[in-house]
């Protein structure tokens, strides 16, 4: 097993036709490495959110990932507005996406809410005006 | 059911992904909304759908979904059939509605997935 692997990629901001290229490739590194459908199926959602919410909601930013035999950790940090009310973002529903984004087929209030469900231990920072770095962690071991 | 049979009950023109319409889909998930695909779907359905870009294709992709037929007349453009190609996914568009097709998809057999059923 891949252990200690890491990876880093640049999302890039605004160009909502290429979200979701980083976790594509992270979803291939993963199958290749043997992972289980059902692992790399969660990190590969919870990821795909935390992505598009990085084109849509904050000028893109980095995502790191951490392969590991016993966990996989997802960093990313964007360069966005921040979150001011972390409980509302989280509520299933609540979404500040303008019509823009909701004709696109997103911002339906689920990115947040999804990101846990799809994890196995989820943190938000955030400073207003700086940006926000969700960290996800994705146990490969039940 | 088969591709073959969802392409035929549904008079669907075939975009990409022709050689693999021997695939069986054991269910299928309407949504225009893929936020809602990505919070509900857990088995490997048949996608229909309304949204034409990619994210579509990417949103299908993440769930394992190898197949997603679009509604209403809607066509892909190029840009989203050379991405589904790239992944081996088969692309369809039928003149139904989302609730015709899906009615017609349902009465055939193929039901839809809901949660704890």
């Amino acid at each position: 097993m891949a252990d200690g692997m890491k990876l880093q990629f640049v999302v890039d901001d605004g160009d909502f036709t290429r979200a979701g290229e980083t976790s594509s490739k992270v979803k291939k590194t993963l199958t290749q490495l043997g992972f289980s459908p059902e692992v790399i199926r969660k990190v590969a959602i919870a990821m795909y959110e935390g992505e598009i919410n990085m084109v849509i909601h904050a000028n893109g930013g980095t995502i790191d990932v951490e392969i590991s035999s016993e966990k996989i950790l997802i960093i990313m940090q964007d360069r966005g507005p921040g979150i001011a009310d972390i409980e509302r973002a989280m509520q299933a529903g609540f979404s500040t996406a303008d019509s823009k984004v909701r004709e696109l087929g997103f911002g339906a209030g689920m990115g947040l809410p999804n990101m846990k469900k799809y994890s196995d231990e989820m943190e938000i920072t955030t400073e207003i005006g700086k940006g926000t770095c969700v960290k996800l962690t994705i146990n490969v071991k039940g | 059911m088969k591709l073959l049979e969802v392409k035929e009950l549904l008079s669907a023109e075939v975009f990409c992904g022709e050689e693999f319409l021997e695939t069986e889909v054991d269910s299928a998930f309407g949504s225009d909304l893929m936020s809602d695909v990505l919070a509900f779907v857990n088995t490997r359905v048949l996608l229909l759908t309304g949204l034409v870009n990619p994210q579509v294709v990417r949103t299908a992709e993440m769930m394992d979904i190898s197949a997603i037929v679009f509604v209403r007349g809607k066509c892909p453009g190029e840009d989203i059939i050379e991405l589904a190609k790239s992944k081996n996914m088969v692309l369809l568009s039928t003149k139904n509605t989302l609730y015709t097709a899906s009615g017609k998809l349902y009465a055939g057999g193929l039901t839809g997935e809901e949660k704890g059923e």
